[in-house]
């Protein structure tokens, strides 16, 4: 492999956008393909199917064996709440292959002694989401217990079609917050989607225990995904 | 250091631009039981240093040997691992599975 070849691959990565690599397995020739890039190329069908199932996988093409490195964007972590579990939830999730944000705009929680070498936005949702840009290969975990905070978060994430989005909380304060997302124009079958009460359900107690149960919850979505799955972690 | 997926292609990136000699191994097929997925990588240099996995550590010393002679001549290899086999490999993969692996030098 050329290293500029490399590098490409890397910056699309870097760029959030997808990207296939092509190689030949017995000359060893490659070509970097963009989703751009796709119709006017040779293998069209075949990279365009490979790019929706966002699986890496060997190809026969003519008489020649094709390796295509299928590169989705890497899966991230917003969390809203810059509290206890989210200092567990945080490292866990980036060790488990997840780029995490942690949003909290109230500076006496998103500190970064609390929070070390992650990446924390003291800011409110409203601002600082359009900024991130969520899309289908972001999870967000509202976990502040303030509405103010965890739902325009919550709002944002179904309209961006994340592949998870869960909130904290008991039943009841899940029934109240439907209600004031449905107010705010959140639809029956997005409300649906809501991971509430967040976590599975391993009788999880301690901040870090609920944190394992929220991030296998994340995983089981991550993995169950069919343009997100064979990803590579 | 652990390392994910990302931080493998970024080392060897990372690993040529300081003039290492450097290969690239990918998974490139499973059959049965495999313990890594296609697609997953393990990057190694000249000194034998490498990152990220193509098995669960089975077969690792096997593909950075390999990687050695890649760095060497240059010339692509498709390495295949099933069972531990005295007459074929002197490693295998405990699990029964098979695995193939592409190793290429980063040039």
């Amino acid at each position: 492999m050329e290293l500029a070849v490399l590098e490409a691959l890397n910056a699309e990565r870097a760029a959030r956008r997808a990207s296939i690599l092509v190689t030949e397995l017995t000359s060893g020739r490659q070509r970097l393909v963009t989703p751009s890039g796709i119709a006017g190329d040779p293998l069209a069908e075949v990279l365009g199917e490979a790019l929706r199932s966002g699986r890496s996988r060997l190809v026969e093409a003519g008489n020649q064996r094709l390796f295509l490195t299928v590169q989705v964007p890497s899966p991230r972590l917003v969390i809203t709440g810059a509290v206890h579990i989210s200092q567990a939830l945080a490292p866990m999730a980036s060790m488990a292959g997840l780029d995490v944000t942690v949003i909290d705009p109230r500076t006496a929680f998103a500190t970064s002694e609390r929070f070390p070498g992650v990446d924390l936005r003291a800011e409110w949702p409203d601002v600082v989401l359009p900024r991130i840009g969520l899309d289908p290969f972001t999870a967000v975990a509202a976990l502040t217990h303030d509405p103010k905070i965890d739902d325009p978060a919550l709002t944002e994430a179904l309209a961006a079609g994340c592949f998870y989005v869960g909130a904290l909380g008991s039943r009841k304060t899940h029934g109240a917050r439907l209600e004031r997302l449905a107010a705010r124009g959140v639809s029956r079958e997005a409300l649906a989607t809501i991971h509430a009460p967040i976590g599975l359900d391993i009788g999880a107690a301690s901040p870090a225990e609920i944190a394992v149960s929220v991030l296998a919850e994340i995983i089981g979505e991550l993995r169950r995904r069919p343009a997100m799955r064979g990803q590579a972690a | 250091m652990f390392a994910r997926e990302e931080d493998v292609l970024e080392a060897a990136a990372g690993w040529r631009r300081q003039g290492r000699g450097v290969a690239l191994a990918t998974v490139v097929e499973t059959w049965g039981s495999a313990p890594r997925p296609v697609g997953s990588h393990l990057a190694i240099d000249e000194a034998g240093n490498f990152l990220g996995s193509v098995s669960g550590g089975c077969v690792e010393g096997a593909v950075v040997a390999e990687a050695a002679q890649v760095i060497a001549d240059g010339a692509p290899r498709l390495l295949e691992f099933g069972v531990a086999d005295e007459t074929a490999w002197q490693v295998g993969l405990s699990c029964g599975g098979r695995i193939a692996v592409y190793v290429e030098k980063v040039a």
